[in-house]
C-alpha cells in the first residue's frame, strides 16, 4: 500500500475523524458544564442558568473528603506495594533463568488480562474463607493485584534493555548488590517506574469494581460517585468531583507518558 | 614469587557441558598472559572465574596467594575490561571511569583527579564530561581501560578487548596496550580468538579447546612446535603430515607439524627433507603466494615468497624443508 504523507486526506475520512473524536469527548465537556448548573435535580439542556456555589457545597461536604481521602491512601499505598513487588518480579524475570520463569511471567499478568469482576470475587471468597474482616487493607491488596500488572510490565521492557553485563561491570568496579542497584540500575529503570507507578495510582483511583467486592463499609472516591447519582439532591457536586478526579488521574498519566518518552531516548544513546 | 592467578584443577560444569574441565593453569606477576580459542572453547569461563562472575564446580583458585572461591567480584582486586565496553549511559565519561571509587567511598576531588589522570593515561584528556554514546568504538575501549586501571587493580583481565575495533585501529591498540601493561606493571589476562593477537601481544599463550588447555607457552613455542593437531591447526594454519608421509621422510611419528613458510618449492639440498607433489591451487596474497600441493593424496600448503617463480597448476614439483623444520607430535 502506498502512503502519500503530503497529500491531504479525503474530507470524508476527515469529517468521520473529527465526529469520533468529537463522540469521544463531547460527554466530558458536558460533564464539566453541569458543574456550573443552577438545576440541582436533573440534567437539562441548556443549564438554566450558571453558578460557582457548587464548588462550595463540594468544598463543604465531609463525605467527599473522606472518599477523597480513602481513595487517595488506597492508590498511594497500593502502588508502593506494586512498585516493590513489580520491581522485584521483573528483575527477577527478566535477569536470570531459572525452571518455571515464563509461566511466572504469565500468572503476573494475568490479573489484568481477567475481568475485574473475577478477580473481585476470588478475592471476596478469599477473604471471607481466611476470615479476614473486609477493611481498608482488603482494598489496597485488591488494588495491588493489577497495579503490580502495570509496574511490572514497564519495569519489564526497561531491565531486557539494561544488559547483563553492565551489572557485572559495577560488581567488577567494586560495588555490592545495594549499590549497584542504587547507581546503575534504579537510574536506568527510574523513568520505568515512575511511569509504571502512575499508571497504576491512576488505574486504583478509579476502580470501581474490585473494589465493591474487597471494601467493607468504606466508599472511594468512585463508589461515593456511583451511590450520589442514585440520590436526587445536589447532583452538580457529583460533576464538580469528577472534574478533579479526570485532573488527578490526567496529569499523571500524562506525565508518564512523556517520561517513558524520553526514557527510551536516554536508553538508546548508550546502545 | 606467588602466582598472579593459580587455578588448580579448576572445572566449571553447566550440567552436562564441561565448559572449563580440570583446568591447571599458572600466571605469573606481571605477565601478559593469553587466553586463545575458538568460541565455547572455555577461555571466557576461565576468565570469568577470575572475575568471580562464575563459581567453579571443582578445584582451587588463588588470586595473588589468597583463595578465590567464594569471594564476590566486588571483593577482589581484579577489574575487567568488557567486550561490549558495558560503559554506564547514564553517567557522564568522568562518572564511568570514578565509579569504583566512587562505591568504595573516596572523595569527590580525589577521585575527579584520578579520573581525569587515567583518562590522560588512555589519552583521551578532556572527554570527561561526555557521555558514552558519543563516542567512538575505540573510544569507549580507551574509557573501559581507564575505568578498569582507576582502581589499580592487581590483574586485569580483557575479554576480547580488540574485536569490536576495526583492523587499523585494532593494530594500534595493540601496541598501546603492550605499552601500558609493560609501564604498569600490572598482570594482564586477556581472552581473544585471534591468534595473530595472542601472538603479537601475549609473553605467554594458553591455547583452549573443549574446555581444556591444548598447549601453554610462549608465542614462539606455540607457533613453531605446536603439541596437538588442534594447536598446529589453530594457530597459523600449519600442515599436520600423516605418520604414513613422516614414514616416506624417513622420520618415525604418529603426525608431524609443518609451517607453510617453512616450505621452499623446487630444488633440495642434500641436508633437506623433501616430497614430491602436484600443484592443485595457487592464490596470490600480497607478500606471499599460497601454493596448494598434493604429495601422494596428503594436500600440503605451501605459503612460497612472492618474488619466487610461482608453478603452474598440475605442475610436479619438488617440497623442500629442514629437518629441524618438521615438528613431531605426540598425538595424531
Amino acid at each position: 500500500m502506498r502512503s502519500d504523507r503530503s497529500a491531504s486526506a479525503p474530507l470524508g475520512l476527515k469529517i468521520a475523524a473529527i465526529g469520533g473524536l468529537a463522540f469521544l469527548h463531547i460527554p466530558i465537556l458536558l460533564i464539566f458544564l453541569y458543574a456550573f448548573t443552577t438545576e440541582e435535580k436533573s440534567y437539562q439542556f441548556p443549564p438554566p442558568g450558571l453558578t460557582l456555589q457548587w464548588f462550595a457545597v463540594t468544598w463543604n461536604r465531609p463525605d467527599v473528603w473522606a472518599a477523597l481521602t480513602l481513595s487517595v491512601k488506597v492508590a498511594t499505598i497500593a502502588t508502593a506495594i506494586a512498585l516493590v513487588l513489580g520491581t522485584l518480579c521483573a528483575a527477577a524475570v527478566s535477569q536470570t533463568r531459572f525452571f518455571g520463569r515464563e509461566t511466572i511471567s504469565l500468572l503476573v499478568i494475568l490479573p489484568i488480562a481477567l475481568p475485574g469482576i473475577i478477580t473481585g470475587i476470588a478475592l471476596r471468597s478469599a477473604f471471607s474463607f481466611a476470615d479476614i474482616p473486609f477493611s481498608f487493607w482488603t482494598i489496597v491488596l485488591g488494588h495491588a493485584t493489577f497495579c503490580i500488572v502495570v509496574v511490572y510490565n514497564n519495569a519489564v521492557a526497561r531491565f531486557r534493555r539494561v544488559s547483563g553485563s553492565l551489572i557485572e561491570a559495577s560488581m567488577d568496579l567494586g560495588a555490592d548488590g545495594f549499590q549497584t542497584f542504587r547507581h546503575i540500575i534504579l537510574p536506568n529503570i527510574g523513568t520505568a517506574l515512575l511511569a509504571g507507578g502512575m499508571l497504576a495510582f491512576a488505574l486504583s483511583f478509579d476502580e470501581v469494581i474490585v473494589t465493591t467486592f474487597t471494601g467493607g463499609q468504606q466508599s472511594t472516591l468512585p463508589i461515593w460517585m456511583l451511590e450520589e447519582l442514585i440520590r436526587p439532591r445536589q447532583r452538580p457536586v457529583t460533576n464538580v468531583v469528577a472534574m478533579v478526579v479526570m485532573l488527578v488521574t490526567f496529569l499523571p498519566i500524562l506525565a508518564a507518558y512523556y517520561l517513558t518518552r524520553d526514557g527510551d531516548q536516554i536508553a538508546g544513546a548508550g546502545k | 614469587m606467588t602466582a598472579a592467578v593459580l587455578f588448580e584443577n579448576v572445572s566449571r560444569h553447566f550440567g552436562a557441558v564441561k565448559a572449563v574441565d580440570a583446568v591447571d593453569l599458572e600466571i605469573a606477576a606481571g605477565e601478559f598472559f593469553a587466553m586463545l580459542g575458538p568460541s565455547g572453547s572455555g577461555k571466557t569461563t576461565c576468565l570469568r572465574l577470575m572475575a568471580g562472575f562464575e563459581q567453579p564446580t571443582g578445584g582451587h583458585i588463588e588470586i595473588f596467594g589468597e583463595t578465590a572461591e567464594g569471594v564476590p567480584p566486588y571483593r577482589r582486586s581484579v577489574n575487567t575490561v568488557f567486550q561490549d565496553y558495558a560503559l554506564f549511559p547514564h553517567l557522564s565519561i568522568l562518572d564511568n571511569v570514578a565509579y569504583g571509587l566512587m562505591v568504595k567511598g573516596i572523595g569527590k576531588e580525589e577521585r575527579r583527579k584520578a579520573a581525569e589522570d587515567a583518562l590522560a593515561m588512555v589519552k583521551l584528556p578532556g572527554y570527561g564530561q561526555r557521555r558514552p554514546g558519543q563516542l567512538s568504538g575505540g573510544q569507549r575501549q580507551r574509557v573501559a581501560l581507564a575505568r578498569a586501571l582507576v582502581n589499580k587493580p592487581k590483574v586485569l583481565l580483557l575479554d576480547e578487548p580488540l574485536g569490536a575495533l576495526d583492523l587499523k585501529l585494532r593494530e594500534q591498540m595493540q601496541e598501546e596496550l603492550k605499552t601500558l601493561q609493560k609501564s604498569l606493571g600490572i598482570t594482564f589476562v586477556f581472552v581473544t580468538h585471534d591468534q595473530g593477537e595472542a601472538l603479537s601481544m601475549a609473553d605467554r599463550i594458553a591455547v583452549f579447546n573443549d574446555g581444556k588447555i591444548q598447549q601453554l607457552g610462549t608465542p614462539e613455542d606455540i607457533y613453531k612446535r605446536p603439541q596437538t593437531r588442534f594447536v598446529a591447526d589453530f594457530v597459523g594454519s600449519s600442515n599436520v603430515l600423516s605418520s604414513a608421509t613422516c614414514a616416506r621422510l624417513g622420520v618415525p611419528a604418529k603426525a608431524a607439524s609443518l609451517r607453510p613458510e617453512a616450505i621452499a618449492i623446487g630444488t633440495s639440498w642434500a641436508e633437506q627433507l623433501s616430497l614430491p607433489g602436484t600443484v592443485t591451487a595457487r592464490s596470490f596474497l600480497g607478500a606471499t603466494n599460497r601454493v596448494s600441493v598434493d604429495c601422494s593424496g596428503e594436500k600440503i600448503i605451501v605459503a612460497s615468497p612472492a618474488a619466487m617463480p610461482v608453478p603452474d597448476i598440475g605442475a610436479e614439483v619438488q617440497l623442500a624443508f629442514s629437518r629441524n623444520d618438521l615438528h613431531l607430535m605426540e598425538e595424531a
